[in-house]
């Protein structure tokens, strides 16, 4: 069971993690370094998120058809496909190889 | 006529959104209701009562931390157990938060509902615009749609309980980091960057086995070791922020 006061301290806890950025960053003077590197660690955070969310269930390996079918992404969003283009043939590449047995 | 002008200064921004982002975001919209969908569905079908999936979604409002924690409780584990393990999955919100500052920037209420809508995707789609209108306009639209069709599609599926079937036979678990690559992809065009990023990834997907949920993506931090300077041509505030350089996006128009 989920009470409500663990609904609550997850709630406010991801709340400040969302409000300390915006508070602050006008209170403090970035430097332009700092700014940069900011801007990498988003850029990091999120193909970190595709790596892991790509490649693993839990603590193991996802299998193959996941990980083919973002690399399918990959390639069509190097080569400028049209965004929706690049998800669905993502999902349909994962969808089929499921479809023929491949985990 | 402060609300008034409030009004158009929140309304001009969106008539600078061109269709093609505006499709975008519908598309991670639609994403997003399946899953959504699936999560209520999820928290019903194991037994939780109607309101925790939805008082997880209005307030938590990010779909992993709402797995995670659900998934806990679902498998035994203590209620604190659940809350920690979302609150260090929810972490990478922090240096977002730093990321779109510049978006929130205004009266005291817009940072305080506009905070609520980071997640993932909207942190995404502000990164990948360099041009501060349209960075702003992109996010809050993004945000106030995501938050209506997260909430509104995981109170359907709580509903519907088990007519959604597995959601993994459609590739929608591809689906998700499809959108957040092909929305980062832009941003890595300096070679630094680059190093950074992958860096990261590989020691994001290393650290899997042996870590709890979520640390692995944050211990990806240390390729910001290989981050660098700001290569020339890239200072300037908003080029920076942004990541991406004018060719990026002129080759984005033609998209």
């Amino acid at each position: 069971m989920m009470p409500l006061y663990a609904v609550l301290l997850l709630a406010v806890g991801t709340y400040a993690y969302r409000l300390a950025g915006p508070l602050l960053a006008g209170r403090l003077a970035l430097s332009e370094r700092l700014r940069h590197l900011l801007a990498v660690a988003a850029a990091v955070l999120l193909v970190a998120l595709v790596a892991t969310g790509a490649l693993t269930q839990g603590h193991g390996f996802a299998g193959w058809a996941r990980p083919a079918g973002v690399l399918v992404a990959g390639v069509l969003a190097l080569r400028r496909a049209p965004f929706p283009v690049v998800i669905v043939a993502g999902a349909a590449a994962t969808a089929l190889l499921r479809l023929c047995g491949v985990g | 006529m402060l609300g008034r002008f409030t009004l158009m200064n929140m309304r001009s921004p969106f008539r600078t959104l061109e269709r093609a982002i505006l499709r975008d975001v519908a598309l991670v919209c639609l994403a997003d209701a399946l899953v959504g969908a699936s999560f209520g569905a999820i928290s019903v079908s194991g037994g939780l009562p109607l309101w925790v999936p939805m008082a997880l979604s209005v307030l938590v409002f990010a779909g992993g931390a709402q797995f995670a924690a659900v998934g806990v409780v679902l498998s035994g584990g203590g209620a604190l157990a659940a809350v920690a393990t979302g609150l260090v999955l929810n972490a990478r919100l922090l240096p977002f938060g730093f990321t779109v500052a510049d978006v929130l920037d205004g009266p005291w209420w817009r940072r305080l509902v506009g905070a609520q809508l980071l997640t993932d995707e909207t942190a995404a789609f502000a990164l990948q615009q360099s041009e501060p209108r349209r960075r702003r306009a992109v996010y809050w639209f993004c945000g106030i749609a995501l938050f209506v069709v997260w909430n509104v599609s995981v109170l359907l599926g709580a509903l519907a309980g088990g007519l959604i079937g597995d959601t993994d036979a459609f590739g929608l678990d591809a689906a998700f980091p499809a959108v957040l690559l092909a929305l980062v992809l832009p941003s890595l065009a300096d070679r630094r960057t680059r190093t950074a990023v992958v860096v990261g990834a590989v020691v994001a997907v290393a650290a899997t086995p042996f870590v709890p949920a979520g640390l692995p993506v944050l211990l990806a931090l240390v390729g910001l070791l290989f981050a660098g300077r700001s290569a020339a041509g890239e200072t300037g505030g908003r080029k920076a922020a942004g990541g991406r350089n004018a060719a990026d996006a002129g080759k984005e128009e033609v998209r």
